[in-house]
């Protein structure tokens, strides 16, 4: 059965799922670690995609195929005509940047899909992530969270713009389910419901 | 005090459901540890020594009788019948079982409470000056905007998941009684050329590993964009701060990393794209929450009483008392009033059930229902009218609470350290009561003065020990426990950080290396000056040379 949870008009279903998501063979060189400065800051402690596993990862002839971002950045050209019929999609890593992807693609919308990878639960730059794919790059299409997708995280992923999940292969997406509707009217505008309480409700009556 | 409409208080019973099913699935196995830890932590509860430990909260330190009765329930029907009231102005609880905890919740929640983000990686509760709404040196009641924040804060779908745990204070008096420059932010309200409330913003500030006071990231931001300027600056966080390492995933560290040029550059540029938005707070929703801080039934008095007067007269136990735990107040005839939860040879800041209920009852019977709880681990009755002092005081002595040390060294602020907290080196409670015990003379401490101790059994520093104008840390070496003693700490508008003085000493030292350090200040001090203000002028060389001096300490370990 499908892990895949899937919102439409904030309807929860289980649904198939009909992208296949392209991994980068492993790496045989030892991740880099960097910490400091400016820019690097970000890269601290996150393995580096090496030329190598960019070029040896393996493009599905044909299909809908999530790539990876650096994979994507690279080999565009292999793609293009793909591209324009609808069959590619990216994903990021939760350290890598948005801009880095807005470069390379001016018409975002352009993807069906846009995924965002989280190694471990709790990291919380895949809410902020998909915030700003939302708000500030305009993304329109299906958002979605993979990786150590649990229920406990899926309200909030839900209010930070996602409207896909592909929930962790060992948990019940059906279980899963339950956790989106956790709270019924929340404080704060976000981006699933951006007036916040005191703009929905008359509170002073 | 703010009351829960509708709204409010669906959220906290959904919380209670929420978290009562995140239980259920822990107890049965569904979530791994790992899995159920970030959860639990969010609802304050942590594994300890010897049981879990929850932390309930307490916005901005304020609490209703209603709320304070049943904070004494629970603390008698599910815990050892005390509370640990802690340097965040929370109510920690040191025995509840993990299997209690949901319906713990859903009691709490029939008085508008919670313990919502009390711990985790996440934004923790609000902190705020004591004398909120009643002190005479403040510009504005930083309680409204307290409350605000705090309705943004909680669940925030954005921050539910930091690099690290991230603390705000605001205050709103001239003197800062928050510490407001040791917090991730810092806000300080105040009123503007124009006369319009402003905010001054501090970022960075923190205790812990690395002690840090935060800078100033906007010396002027217009109050309506309070939620959105703090969006910017923690999305600037949540992005780079560091994940990869638990003791360099403050805020703090990636402001140091960056420069504040450069960090304050992305919050800048993060905020144009925020300001304005839909989280920016409207007047109307200001002025609802306002109007709920500010309706307190004052009588008109007159600015003395006769009976008090003579009482102070009279009575010197009482005059010494009332020259320590009775503040000012901005309304004619009115006091506020500390209660000591520093009474000599016990825990800093618990309480028992019984003395919960009775304070309750005092705040119920003097001062309007309402009471607060300080972030020196002390409870307050804010609007105290002058006449019905004495008779306050009378109960409170006798159910002893009313030590008259506010202010003074055996005002010890101290986290629950190794006897409980299952992070510590080192004990921390032991060490307050030896203190306690050596200077158990109130004349000499009331020469003494004013002065702050702090002890913290760790480097996580919740007992705020960098600033102490004396700190104590825990430290552990070689797996036994040692003291580490810094002076010249500081909280306030010139806040400091302290010095070590040295090498560290074992438990037994502690009373007699105090000792030591307001011996020489006896000996220099000029007739103004308080201990840190000699610390500050001398330097530490002084104090360190007496304390260290050969023959004088007996090696003990």
């Amino acid at each position: 059965m499908s892990n895949l949870i899937q919102l439409n008009n904030g309807v929860a279903n289980i649904v198939e799922n009909t992208w296949i998501t392209v991994q980068l063979p492993p790496s045989n060189v030892e991740a880099r670690k960097q910490a400091g400065k400016v820019v690097l800051f970000k890269l601290t402690g996150e393995d580096t995609v090496s030329e190598t596993q960019i070029a040896e990862t393996v493009i599905p002839p044909t299909g809908k195929i999530i790539l990876p971002l650096s994979v994507f950045i690279a080999r565009k050209s292999e793609i293009l005509s793909r591209i324009s019929s609808g069959e590619i999609g990216v994903w990021i890593d939760t350290h890598e940047l948005i801009a880095d992807l807005a470069e390379n693609q001016a018409d975002l919308n352009a993807l069906p899909i846009i995924a965002v990878h989280v190694e471990r639960f709790a990291d919380g730059r895949i809410f902020s992530l998909g915030t700003l794919l939302r708000t500030r790059y305009g993304f329109k299409n299906e958002l979605r969270a993979i990786g150590d997708v649990l229920r406990d995280q899926l309200f909030f992923l839900k209010r930070s713009g996602f409207d896909s999940f592909l929930i962790r292969a060992d948990r019940s997406a059906v279980d899963a389910l339950a956790s989106l509707k956790d709270f019924t009217a929340p404080y704060q505008g976000a981006v699933d419901e951006p007036l916040p309480v005191f703009v929905r409700y008359n509170r002073t009556a | 005090m703010y009351k829960y409409d509708q709204l409010d208080q669906q959220i906290v019973n959904e919380r209670v459901a929420q978290y009562r099913d995140q239980t259920r699935r822990f107890l049965a196995g569904e979530l791994t540890e790992e899995e159920f830890r970030p959860l639990r932590l969010q609802n304050g509860l942590y594994i300890q020594r010897h049981a879990p430990m929850l932390r309930i909260a307490v916005p901005y330190g304020m609490l209703s009788s209603k709320q304070l009765h049943k904070l004494a329930d629970i603390t008698k029907k599910y815990d050892r019948d005390y509370g640990h009231f802690s340097t965040r102005q929370n109510l920690q609880l040191n025995w509840p079982k993990l299997e209690d905890v949901p319906d713990i919740l859903a009691e709490l929640a029939t008085v508008e409470m919670h313990a919502i983000q009390t711990s985790g990686n996440c934004i923790r509760n609000i902190t705020t000056d004591q004398f909120a709404g009643v002190a005479p040196d403040e510009v504005i009641d930083p309680r409204a905007m307290a409350e605000v924040m705090r309705q943004w804060s909680t669940f925030h779908p954005e921050f539910a998941l930091l690099p690290r745990k991230f603390k705000i204070a605001v205050s709103g008096a001239k003197q800062d009684r928050a510490v407001v420059q040791m917090h991730d932010i810092g806000m300080e309200f105040y009123r503007d050329a124009e006369n319009k409330v402003a905010i001054k913003v501090w970022v960075g500030g923190g205790l812990g590993r690395t002690p840090i006071l935060g800078v100033v990231i906007r010396e002027h931001l217009e109050w309506q964009h309070a939620l959105t300027y703090c969006e910017a600056i923690i999305r600037v966080y949540n992005l780079h701060g560091r994940r990869d390492n638990a003791y360099k995933a403050r805020i703090k560290i990636l402001v140091k990393a960056l420069g504040i040029e450069e960090f304050s550059k992305q919050v800048e540029a993060e905020w144009q794209h925020l300001k304005g938005m839909p989280n920016t707070i409207p007047e109307t929703e200001l002025a609802r929450i306002t109007k709920q801080f500010d309706t307190m039934p004052y009588e008109t008095l007159p600015a003395n009483d006769a009976s008090f007067d003579a009482a102070v007269a009279s009575n010197p136990a009482f005059a010494a008392w009332v020259k320590r735990c009775v503040h000012p107040h901005k309304k004619p005839g009115y006091r506020a009033i500390t209660f000591s939860l520093k009474p000599h040879g016990k825990a800093p800041g618990d309480a028992s059930s019984e003395q919960m209920h009775l304070v309750a009852d005092l705040a119920e019977q003097h001062s309007f229902g309402e009471l607060r709880v300080s972030h020196e681990q002390n409870l307050i009755l804010a609007d105290v009218k002058l006449s019905d002092i004495f008779g306050i005081w009378e109960k409170a002595r006798a159910a002893g609470l009313a030590t008259p040390n506010i202010g003074l060294l055996t005002d010890i602020i101290c986290c629950p350290g190794g006897d409980f907290c299952s992070l510590a080196n080192a004990k921390s409670i032991p060490i307050a009561e030896a203190i306690q015990m050596q200077f158990d003379n109130l004349d000499y401490l009331h020469d003494i003065g004013d002065i702050e101790l702090n002890i913290s059994g760790c480097m996580n520093a919740c007992g705020h020990h960098h600033v102490g104008h004396i700190g104590i840390l825990g430290v552990d070496k070689d797996g036994s426990e040692w003291y580490q003693v810094s002076i010249g700490g500081k909280q306030g508008n010139d806040a400091s950080i302290g010095a070590t003085i040295g090498p560290s000493f074992s438990a037994e030292e502690m009373p007699t290396v105090v000792q030591k350090l307001i011996d020489v200040y006896i000996k220099e001090r000029t007739p103004e000056e308080r201990f840190i203000d000699t610390v500050r002028r001398l330097g530490v060389a002084p104090f360190k040379a007496h304390v260290y001096a050969k023959n004088e300490i007996v090696e003990t370990a």
